[in-house]
Protein backbone atom coordinates (compact mmCIF):
# COMPACT_ATOMS: atom_id res chain seq x y z
CA UNK A 1 0.00 0.00 0.00
CA UNK A 2 2.51 2.41 1.59
CA UNK A 3 6.17 1.88 1.02
CA UNK A 4 9.46 4.26 1.43
CA UNK A 5 12.56 3.14 0.45
CA UNK A 6 15.59 5.23 1.46
CA UNK A 7 13.95 8.09 1.98
CA UNK A 8 15.96 11.20 3.20
CA UNK A 9 14.74 14.51 3.27
CA UNK A 10 17.22 17.63 4.14
CA UNK A 11 16.17 21.40 4.04
CA UNK A 12 17.65 24.06 2.20
CA UNK A 13 20.58 25.63 4.12
CA UNK A 14 19.60 24.56 7.97
CA UNK A 15 22.81 25.08 9.07
CA UNK A 16 26.57 23.73 9.49
CA UNK A 17 27.50 20.54 8.40
CA UNK A 18 24.23 19.50 8.36
CA UNK A 19 23.60 19.59 12.32
CA UNK A 20 20.11 20.83 11.77
CA UNK A 21 19.37 21.00 8.20
CA UNK A 22 18.75 16.25 8.60
CA UNK A 23 15.40 16.07 8.40
CA UNK A 24 15.20 12.75 7.96
CA UNK A 25 17.86 9.96 6.82
CA UNK A 26 17.28 6.33 5.20
CA UNK A 27 13.94 5.75 5.86
CA UNK A 28 12.45 2.20 4.87
CA UNK A 29 9.07 1.33 5.84
CA UNK A 30 6.19 -0.57 4.52
CA UNK A 31 2.87 -0.48 5.57
CA UNK A 32 -0.32 -2.51 4.07
CA UNK A 33 -3.54 -1.85 3.67
CA UNK A 34 -5.77 -1.90 6.86
CA UNK A 35 -3.04 -1.52 8.81
CA UNK A 36 -2.70 0.89 11.73
CA UNK A 37 0.68 1.97 12.10
CA UNK A 38 1.68 4.78 14.62
CA UNK A 39 5.03 6.91 13.95
CA UNK A 40 6.22 7.53 17.85
CA UNK A 41 9.17 9.93 18.70
CA UNK A 42 10.48 13.05 20.50
CA UNK A 43 10.30 16.34 18.76
CA UNK A 44 12.12 16.89 15.93
CA UNK A 45 12.72 13.22 14.88
CA UNK A 46 10.71 13.95 11.86
CA UNK A 47 8.01 12.17 12.17
CA UNK A 48 5.59 15.12 10.70
CA UNK A 49 7.89 15.30 7.94
CA UNK A 50 7.46 11.56 7.03
CA UNK A 51 3.87 12.00 7.35
CA UNK A 52 3.99 15.38 4.94
CA UNK A 53 5.80 13.38 2.65
CA UNK A 54 3.36 10.24 2.01
CA UNK A 55 0.91 13.37 2.07
CA UNK A 56 2.48 14.72 -0.76
CA UNK A 57 2.81 18.01 1.43
CA UNK A 58 6.49 17.69 0.62
CA UNK A 59 9.13 15.56 -0.86
CA UNK A 60 11.86 13.60 -0.37
CA UNK A 61 15.14 14.58 -1.68
CA UNK A 62 16.26 11.37 -1.56
CA UNK A 63 14.46 8.02 -2.30
CA UNK A 64 10.81 7.52 -2.95
CA UNK A 65 7.94 7.35 -1.72
CA UNK A 66 5.07 5.33 -3.19
CA UNK A 67 1.73 4.98 -2.56
CA UNK A 68 -0.16 2.21 -3.75
CA UNK A 69 2.87 1.57 -6.36
CA UNK A 70 2.76 4.80 -7.43
CA UNK A 71 4.98 7.52 -6.97
CA UNK A 72 3.63 10.67 -4.48
CA UNK A 73 3.53 13.70 -6.62
CA UNK A 74 1.15 15.37 -4.57
CA UNK A 75 -1.66 15.55 -2.40
CA UNK A 76 -4.47 13.04 -3.80
CA UNK A 77 -8.14 12.33 -3.00
CA UNK A 78 -6.65 8.38 -1.63
CA UNK A 79 -5.29 10.43 1.47
CA UNK A 80 -6.89 12.68 3.70
CA UNK A 81 -4.64 14.29 6.14
CA UNK A 82 -6.09 15.30 9.81
CA UNK A 83 -3.80 17.94 11.91
CA UNK A 84 -3.11 18.62 15.48
CA UNK A 85 -5.69 21.70 14.96
CA UNK A 86 -9.28 20.99 13.09
CA UNK A 87 -8.31 23.53 10.37
CA UNK A 88 -11.92 23.51 9.87
CA UNK A 89 -13.01 26.30 8.21
CA UNK A 90 -14.74 28.90 10.37
CA UNK A 91 -17.16 30.88 7.21
CA UNK A 92 -18.91 27.20 6.59
CA UNK A 93 -21.13 25.44 9.10
CA UNK A 94 -20.62 21.65 10.26
CA UNK A 95 -22.55 20.27 7.43
CA UNK A 96 -20.73 22.33 5.08
CA UNK A 97 -17.59 21.84 6.36
CA UNK A 98 -18.02 18.44 6.01
CA UNK A 99 -19.44 18.35 2.41
CA UNK A 100 -16.33 20.42 0.92
CA UNK A 101 -14.33 17.89 0.21
CA UNK A 102 -16.67 16.34 -2.12
CA UNK A 103 -17.66 19.47 -3.71
CA UNK A 104 -14.13 20.04 -4.30
CA UNK A 105 -14.23 16.47 -6.23
CA UNK A 106 -17.02 17.71 -8.23
CA UNK A 107 -19.62 14.76 -5.98
CA UNK A 108 -22.89 16.69 -6.23
CA UNK A 109 -26.74 16.58 -4.99
CA UNK A 110 -27.91 13.49 -3.13
CA UNK A 111 -25.02 12.16 -3.11
CA UNK A 112 -22.81 14.69 -1.45
CA UNK A 113 -26.25 15.04 1.21
CA UNK A 114 -26.00 11.42 2.00
CA UNK A 115 -22.19 10.81 2.54
CA UNK A 116 -22.16 14.10 4.78
CA UNK A 117 -24.64 12.67 6.99
CA UNK A 118 -23.40 9.19 6.87
CA UNK A 119 -20.00 10.48 8.45
CA UNK A 120 -21.48 13.20 10.57
CA UNK A 121 -23.68 10.50 12.60
CA UNK A 122 -20.98 8.39 12.31
CA UNK A 123 -18.71 11.19 14.43
CA UNK A 124 -22.77 11.70 16.59
CA UNK A 125 -22.48 14.70 15.53
CA UNK A 126 -25.38 15.49 12.93
CA UNK A 127 -27.32 17.03 15.55
CA UNK A 128 -24.77 19.98 15.13
CA UNK A 129 -24.82 20.09 11.47
CA UNK A 130 -25.79 23.96 11.30
CA UNK A 131 -23.39 25.24 13.74
CA UNK A 132 -20.04 27.55 13.23
CA UNK A 133 -17.18 25.77 14.52
CA UNK A 134 -16.56 27.74 16.53
CA UNK A 135 -19.25 27.08 18.86
CA UNK A 136 -18.28 23.97 19.47
CA UNK A 137 -15.62 21.90 21.85
CA UNK A 138 -11.95 21.16 21.09
CA UNK A 139 -12.93 17.51 21.05
CA UNK A 140 -16.75 18.13 19.05
CA UNK A 141 -14.46 20.15 16.28
CA UNK A 142 -11.79 17.09 16.06
CA UNK A 143 -14.88 14.77 15.10
CA UNK A 144 -15.99 17.08 13.07
CA UNK A 145 -12.35 16.81 11.24
CA UNK A 146 -12.04 13.46 11.52
CA UNK A 147 -15.88 13.41 9.62
CA UNK A 148 -14.30 15.56 7.02
CA UNK A 149 -11.12 13.21 6.54
CA UNK A 150 -13.55 10.35 5.97
CA UNK A 151 -16.37 11.72 3.75
CA UNK A 152 -13.98 11.44 0.40
CA UNK A 153 -13.55 7.83 1.34
CA UNK A 154 -9.96 7.48 1.34
CA UNK A 155 -7.68 4.53 1.35
CA UNK A 156 -5.44 5.96 3.85
CA UNK A 157 -5.72 8.22 7.06
CA UNK A 158 -2.80 10.38 7.74
CA UNK A 159 -3.09 12.08 11.37
CA UNK A 160 -0.87 14.21 12.39
CA UNK A 161 -1.27 14.32 16.68
CA UNK A 162 -4.97 15.33 16.04
CA UNK A 163 -5.31 14.61 19.75
CA UNK A 164 -2.38 16.37 21.14
CA UNK A 165 -4.15 19.45 21.98
CA UNK A 166 -7.04 17.68 23.92
CA UNK A 167 -7.74 17.01 27.80
CA UNK A 168 -7.11 13.40 28.60
CA UNK A 169 -10.39 12.55 28.79
CA UNK A 170 -11.76 13.48 25.75
CA UNK A 171 -8.67 11.84 24.19
CA UNK A 172 -9.70 8.60 26.05
CA UNK A 173 -13.55 9.03 23.94
CA UNK A 174 -12.12 10.03 20.72
CA UNK A 175 -9.63 7.13 20.85
CA UNK A 176 -12.39 4.97 21.23
CA UNK A 177 -14.46 6.53 18.82
CA UNK A 178 -11.28 6.65 15.94
CA UNK A 179 -10.85 2.44 17.02
CA UNK A 180 -14.23 1.52 16.46
CA UNK A 181 -14.49 4.08 13.12
CA UNK A 182 -11.00 2.15 11.90
CA UNK A 183 -12.79 -1.21 12.31
CA UNK A 184 -15.76 0.01 10.42
CA UNK A 185 -14.24 1.23 7.50
CA UNK A 186 -11.16 -0.52 7.70
CA UNK A 187 -8.74 2.30 5.83
CA UNK A 188 -5.06 2.27 6.44
CA UNK A 189 -4.12 4.54 9.18
CA UNK A 190 -0.85 6.05 9.54
CA UNK A 191 -1.02 8.11 13.21
CA UNK A 192 1.61 10.87 14.51
CA UNK A 193 1.98 10.97 17.74
CA UNK A 194 4.86 11.65 20.67
CA UNK A 195 2.62 10.20 23.23
CA UNK A 196 3.73 6.55 24.06
CA UNK A 197 0.80 5.29 25.59
CA UNK A 198 -1.44 6.57 23.05
CA UNK A 199 1.04 5.05 20.23
CA UNK A 200 0.98 2.16 22.04
CA UNK A 201 -3.57 1.92 22.70
CA UNK A 202 -4.11 2.50 19.14
CA UNK A 203 -1.18 0.62 16.58
CA UNK A 204 -0.74 -2.75 14.82
CA UNK A 205 2.76 -1.28 14.72
CA UNK A 206 4.46 1.38 16.51
CA UNK A 207 7.42 3.03 14.68
CA UNK A 208 9.97 4.17 16.76
CA UNK A 209 12.01 7.17 15.44
CA UNK A 210 15.03 8.57 16.65
CA UNK A 211 16.79 12.14 16.09
CA UNK A 212 19.35 13.52 14.45
CA UNK A 213 19.67 12.79 11.98
CA UNK A 214 15.92 11.90 11.84
CA UNK A 215 15.60 7.96 10.99
CA UNK A 216 13.44 4.99 11.88
CA UNK A 217 14.95 2.70 15.45
CA UNK A 218 12.90 0.55 15.86
CA UNK A 219 9.81 -1.37 14.59
CA UNK A 220 7.37 -3.16 17.70
CA UNK A 221 4.24 -4.69 16.96
CA UNK A 222 1.74 -4.21 19.19
CA UNK A 223 -1.05 -6.78 18.40
CA UNK A 224 -3.35 -6.58 21.01
CA UNK A 225 -6.85 -7.20 21.07
CA UNK A 226 -9.23 -4.56 20.52
CA UNK A 227 -11.21 -2.74 22.05
CA UNK A 228 -8.83 -1.69 24.00
CA UNK A 229 -8.23 0.78 26.98
CA UNK A 230 -5.47 3.15 27.71
CA UNK A 231 -4.80 1.75 31.35
CA UNK A 232 -5.04 -1.63 30.25
CA UNK A 233 -1.87 -3.66 31.49
CA UNK A 234 -0.90 -4.75 28.07
CA UNK A 235 -0.90 -1.52 26.81
CA UNK A 236 0.95 0.14 29.45
CA UNK A 237 3.10 -3.24 28.95
CA UNK A 238 4.00 -1.66 25.34
CA UNK A 239 4.02 1.58 26.30
CA UNK A 240 7.09 1.24 28.90
CA UNK A 241 8.74 -1.16 25.89
CA UNK A 242 8.56 2.06 23.91
CA UNK A 243 9.61 4.33 26.17
CA UNK A 244 13.10 2.68 27.23
CA UNK A 245 13.72 2.68 23.32
CA UNK A 246 12.60 6.11 23.54
CA UNK A 247 14.77 7.75 26.85
CA UNK A 248 17.77 8.01 24.94
CA UNK A 249 16.44 9.94 22.32
CA UNK A 250 14.99 11.86 24.72
CA UNK A 251 17.86 12.52 26.44
CA UNK A 252 19.49 13.51 23.33
CA UNK A 253 16.83 16.01 22.70
CA UNK A 254 16.97 17.93 26.25
CA UNK A 255 20.70 18.04 26.21
CA UNK A 256 20.40 19.83 22.67
CA UNK A 257 17.65 22.28 24.27
CA UNK A 258 19.20 23.07 27.63
CA UNK A 259 22.49 24.58 28.65
CA UNK A 260 25.45 21.83 29.65
CA UNK A 261 24.56 22.88 33.82
CA UNK A 262 20.64 20.71 32.79
CA UNK A 263 21.84 17.18 33.08
CA UNK A 264 18.74 14.93 32.12
CA UNK A 265 17.07 12.95 34.84
CA UNK A 266 19.02 9.96 36.01
CA UNK A 267 17.72 6.33 35.95
CA UNK A 268 14.30 5.92 36.55
CA UNK A 269 13.59 2.44 38.93
CA UNK A 270 11.62 0.76 36.36
CA UNK A 271 14.54 1.17 33.40
CA UNK A 272 17.03 -1.41 35.02
CA UNK A 273 14.55 -4.26 36.30
CA UNK A 274 11.60 -4.98 33.62
CA UNK A 275 13.26 -2.54 30.78
CA UNK A 276 13.16 -5.42 28.16
CA UNK A 277 9.28 -6.26 29.12
CA UNK A 278 7.33 -6.47 26.12
CA UNK A 279 10.26 -6.39 24.00
CA UNK A 280 9.19 -9.99 21.99
CA UNK A 281 5.58 -9.17 21.71
CA UNK B 1 -31.74 74.85 9.42
CA UNK B 2 -34.19 77.11 7.75
CA UNK B 3 -31.48 77.03 4.73
CA UNK B 4 -31.16 73.08 5.42
CA UNK B 5 -35.02 72.83 5.02
CA UNK B 6 -35.05 75.46 1.95
CA UNK B 7 -32.60 73.59 0.05
CA UNK B 8 -34.21 69.92 0.88
CA UNK B 9 -37.62 71.56 -0.68
CA UNK B 10 -36.35 72.85 -4.09
CA UNK B 11 -34.69 69.49 -4.04
CA UNK B 12 -31.92 70.91 -4.62
CA UNK B 13 -30.29 68.51 -1.55
CA UNK B 14 -31.92 65.41 -3.30
CA UNK B 15 -30.13 65.88 -6.55
CA UNK B 16 -27.06 66.75 -4.90
CA UNK B 17 -27.15 63.92 -2.75
CA UNK B 18 -27.88 61.59 -4.86
CA UNK B 19 -25.45 62.71 -7.81
CA UNK B 20 -22.47 62.17 -5.54
CA UNK B 21 -23.52 58.87 -4.12
CA UNK B 22 -24.13 57.75 -7.61
CA UNK B 23 -20.52 58.82 -8.59
CA UNK B 24 -19.48 57.43 -5.43
CA UNK B 25 -20.95 54.07 -6.47
CA UNK B 26 -18.75 53.37 -9.54
CA UNK B 27 -15.82 55.15 -8.47
CA UNK B 28 -16.17 52.68 -4.63
CA UNK B 29 -16.73 49.81 -6.94
CA UNK B 30 -13.70 49.90 -9.16
CA UNK B 31 -11.43 50.72 -6.27
CA UNK B 32 -12.76 48.03 -4.48
CA UNK B 33 -12.47 45.72 -7.65
CA UNK B 34 -8.59 46.68 -7.99
CA UNK B 35 -7.56 46.87 -4.65
CA UNK B 36 -8.73 43.42 -3.85
CA UNK B 37 -7.01 42.21 -6.67
CA UNK B 38 -3.73 44.27 -6.25
CA UNK B 39 -3.75 42.85 -2.95
CA UNK B 40 -4.02 39.42 -3.38
CA UNK B 41 -1.20 39.90 -5.80
CA UNK B 42 1.09 41.72 -3.40
CA UNK B 43 0.43 38.74 -1.26
CA UNK B 44 0.95 35.77 -3.24
CA UNK B 45 2.99 37.14 -6.52
CA UNK B 46 6.88 37.64 -5.32
CA UNK B 47 7.02 39.37 -8.98
CA UNK B 48 4.11 41.74 -7.96
CA UNK B 49 5.54 42.40 -4.49
CA UNK B 50 8.62 43.48 -5.74
CA UNK B 51 7.61 45.62 -8.43
CA UNK B 52 4.79 47.19 -7.39
CA UNK B 53 4.99 47.31 -3.67
CA UNK B 54 7.74 49.91 -2.64
CA UNK B 55 5.12 52.42 -5.61
CA UNK B 56 2.32 51.52 -3.54
CA UNK B 57 3.83 52.30 -0.16
CA UNK B 58 4.96 55.28 -2.07
CA UNK B 59 2.28 56.50 -3.33
CA UNK B 60 -0.16 55.98 0.08
CA UNK B 61 2.39 59.27 1.23
CA UNK B 62 -0.10 61.37 -1.25
CA UNK B 63 -3.30 62.82 -0.10
CA UNK B 64 -5.73 62.03 -2.88
CA UNK B 65 -6.60 65.61 -2.97
CA UNK B 66 -3.26 66.37 -4.41
CA UNK B 67 -4.07 63.78 -7.57
CA UNK B 68 -6.84 66.41 -8.74
CA UNK B 69 -4.58 68.91 -10.56
CA UNK B 70 -2.88 65.33 -12.57
CA UNK B 71 -6.29 64.38 -13.17
CA UNK B 72 -7.28 67.74 -14.51
CA UNK B 73 -4.44 67.85 -16.69
CA UNK B 74 -4.90 63.86 -17.68
CA UNK B 75 -8.79 63.74 -18.06
CA UNK B 76 -10.00 67.39 -18.67
CA UNK B 77 -12.35 69.07 -16.00
CA UNK B 78 -14.93 66.07 -15.80
CA UNK B 79 -16.30 62.84 -14.84
CA UNK B 80 -13.43 61.00 -15.50
CA UNK B 81 -11.06 63.04 -13.07
CA UNK B 82 -13.39 62.69 -10.28
CA UNK B 83 -13.70 59.13 -10.95
CA UNK B 84 -9.88 58.68 -10.75
CA UNK B 85 -9.35 60.51 -7.60
CA UNK B 86 -11.59 58.49 -5.89
CA UNK B 87 -10.00 55.43 -7.00
CA UNK B 88 -6.67 56.61 -6.54
CA UNK B 89 -7.83 57.51 -2.81
CA UNK B 90 -9.34 54.71 -1.80
CA UNK B 91 -7.33 51.97 -3.67
CA UNK B 92 -4.09 51.57 -1.63
CA UNK B 93 -5.77 51.05 1.72
CA UNK B 94 -7.57 48.22 0.29
CA UNK B 95 -4.81 46.77 -1.67
CA UNK B 96 -3.11 46.85 1.77
CA UNK B 97 -5.54 45.61 3.63
CA UNK B 98 -5.85 42.47 1.63
CA UNK B 99 -2.08 42.11 1.35
CA UNK B 100 -1.79 41.73 5.05
CA UNK B 101 -5.15 40.06 5.68
CA UNK B 102 -4.02 36.80 2.57
CA UNK B 103 -0.73 37.19 4.45
CA UNK B 104 -1.92 36.32 7.50
CA UNK B 105 -4.48 33.53 7.20
CA UNK B 106 -3.45 30.46 8.98
CA UNK B 107 -1.04 28.35 6.53
CA UNK B 108 -2.52 24.92 8.09
CA UNK B 109 -6.03 26.33 6.25
CA UNK B 110 -4.61 26.20 3.02
CA UNK B 111 -2.23 22.91 3.19
CA UNK B 112 -5.56 21.10 5.07
CA UNK B 113 -7.37 22.49 1.68
CA UNK B 114 -4.90 20.86 -0.54
CA UNK B 115 -5.03 17.62 1.05
CA UNK B 116 -8.36 17.58 0.40
CA UNK B 117 -7.77 18.47 -3.26
CA UNK B 118 -8.09 22.33 -3.47
CA UNK B 119 -6.27 23.60 -6.18
CA UNK B 120 -6.19 26.92 -8.36
CA UNK B 121 -8.93 29.03 -8.64
CA UNK B 122 -10.69 26.65 -6.08
CA UNK B 123 -8.11 27.24 -3.47
CA UNK B 124 -8.47 31.04 -3.81
CA UNK B 125 -11.97 31.46 -4.64
CA UNK B 126 -13.53 28.70 -1.96
CA UNK B 127 -10.49 28.95 0.84
CA UNK B 128 -7.91 31.64 0.39
CA UNK B 129 -10.51 34.76 -0.34
CA UNK B 130 -13.15 33.67 2.45
CA UNK B 131 -10.96 32.81 4.98
CA UNK B 132 -9.19 36.72 4.64
CA UNK B 133 -12.51 38.32 4.15
CA UNK B 134 -12.66 39.73 7.29
CA UNK B 135 -9.30 41.64 7.09
CA UNK B 136 -10.92 42.97 3.43
CA UNK B 137 -14.13 44.13 5.15
CA UNK B 138 -11.87 46.16 7.69
CA UNK B 139 -9.79 47.26 4.71
CA UNK B 140 -13.12 48.30 2.36
CA UNK B 141 -14.45 50.10 5.27
CA UNK B 142 -11.49 52.24 5.46
CA UNK B 143 -11.68 52.41 1.63
CA UNK B 144 -15.17 53.79 1.67
CA UNK B 145 -14.00 56.72 4.08
CA UNK B 146 -11.19 57.74 1.76
CA UNK B 147 -13.31 57.56 -0.91
CA UNK B 148 -16.05 59.69 0.21
CA UNK B 149 -13.64 62.47 1.26
CA UNK B 150 -11.76 62.14 -1.85
CA UNK B 151 -15.30 62.15 -3.66
CA UNK B 152 -15.96 65.69 -2.36
CA UNK B 153 -12.69 67.38 -2.44
CA UNK B 154 -13.09 66.49 -6.51
CA UNK B 155 -16.31 67.95 -6.57
CA UNK B 156 -15.48 71.10 -4.95
CA UNK B 157 -13.85 72.11 -7.94
CA UNK B 158 -16.23 72.48 -10.81
CA UNK B 159 -20.22 72.09 -12.40
CA UNK B 160 -20.39 68.70 -10.75
CA UNK B 161 -23.76 68.53 -9.30
CA UNK B 162 -22.95 66.58 -6.39
CA UNK B 163 -22.75 67.86 -2.94
CA UNK B 164 -19.17 69.31 -3.31
CA UNK B 165 -20.90 71.84 -5.87
CA UNK B 166 -23.38 72.71 -3.54
CA UNK B 167 -20.63 73.47 -0.82
CA UNK B 168 -18.43 75.51 -3.75
CA UNK B 169 -21.63 77.46 -4.15
CA UNK B 170 -22.72 78.45 -1.01
CA UNK B 171 -19.46 79.91 -0.50
CA UNK B 172 -20.00 81.64 -3.36
CA UNK B 173 -23.12 83.28 -2.44
CA UNK B 174 -21.54 83.74 0.87
CA UNK B 175 -24.51 81.93 2.29
CA UNK B 176 -23.32 80.45 5.80
CA UNK B 177 -26.51 78.76 6.51
CA UNK B 178 -26.16 76.76 3.36
CA UNK B 179 -22.26 76.06 3.85
CA UNK B 180 -22.51 75.07 7.57
CA UNK B 181 -25.78 72.71 6.40
CA UNK B 182 -24.25 70.86 3.54
CA UNK B 183 -21.49 69.79 6.03
CA UNK B 184 -23.71 68.85 8.63
CA UNK B 185 -25.56 66.45 5.84
CA UNK B 186 -21.72 65.21 4.93
CA UNK B 187 -20.99 64.22 8.23
CA UNK B 188 -24.23 62.77 8.79
CA UNK B 189 -23.56 60.67 5.46
CA UNK B 190 -20.81 59.50 6.45
CA UNK B 191 -21.82 58.09 9.91
CA UNK B 192 -25.08 56.53 8.35
CA UNK B 193 -22.95 54.82 6.17
CA UNK B 194 -20.62 53.83 8.64
CA UNK B 195 -22.49 52.75 11.07
CA UNK B 196 -25.97 51.35 8.90
CA UNK B 197 -23.39 49.64 6.72
CA UNK B 198 -20.56 48.91 7.72
CA UNK B 199 -20.13 48.75 10.87
CA UNK B 200 -23.13 46.00 10.93
CA UNK B 201 -21.20 44.39 8.26
CA UNK B 202 -18.29 44.04 10.47
CA UNK B 203 -19.90 42.72 13.06
CA UNK B 204 -21.67 40.23 11.40
CA UNK B 205 -18.68 38.39 9.37
CA UNK B 206 -16.45 38.85 13.00
CA UNK B 207 -19.10 36.64 14.38
CA UNK B 208 -19.52 34.15 11.49
CA UNK B 209 -15.68 33.41 11.33
CA UNK B 210 -15.96 32.96 15.41
CA UNK B 211 -13.58 36.19 15.68
CA UNK B 212 -15.19 37.55 18.91
CA UNK B 213 -14.86 35.37 21.10
CA UNK B 214 -12.52 36.25 24.16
Amino acid sequence: MIALAGVAKRWPGGGEAGAASAGLSAVDLRVGAGEFVCLCGPSGCGKTTLLNLIAGLEFPTEGEVLVGGQRVRGPGPDRTVMFQESALFPWLSVAANVAFPLEVAGVGGGERAARVERYLRMVHLWGFRDRQPHTLSGGMRQRVALARALVAEPQILLMDEPFAALDAQTRDVLHAELERVWLETKKTVIFVTHNVREAARLGDRVVIMGTRPGRIKRVLDSKLARPRAINHRDVTEVASAIEDELKIEIEKVIRDEGDSAWSPSGRPVSAGADGGLGDGI
Amino acid sequence: MRALAGALRSGLLLRAVGKSFARLAVGYSLSLALGVALGVGLARARWVKDTLGPVVLGLQAIPSVCWLPLALLWFGLGEAAIQMVIVLGSLLSIALATESAVNTIPPLMVRAARTMGARGATLWLRVILPAAFPGIVSGARLGWTFAWRSLLAGELLFLSGGLGQVLEMGRELHDMALVIGVMVVIVALGLASERLLFARLEARVRQQWGLDRA
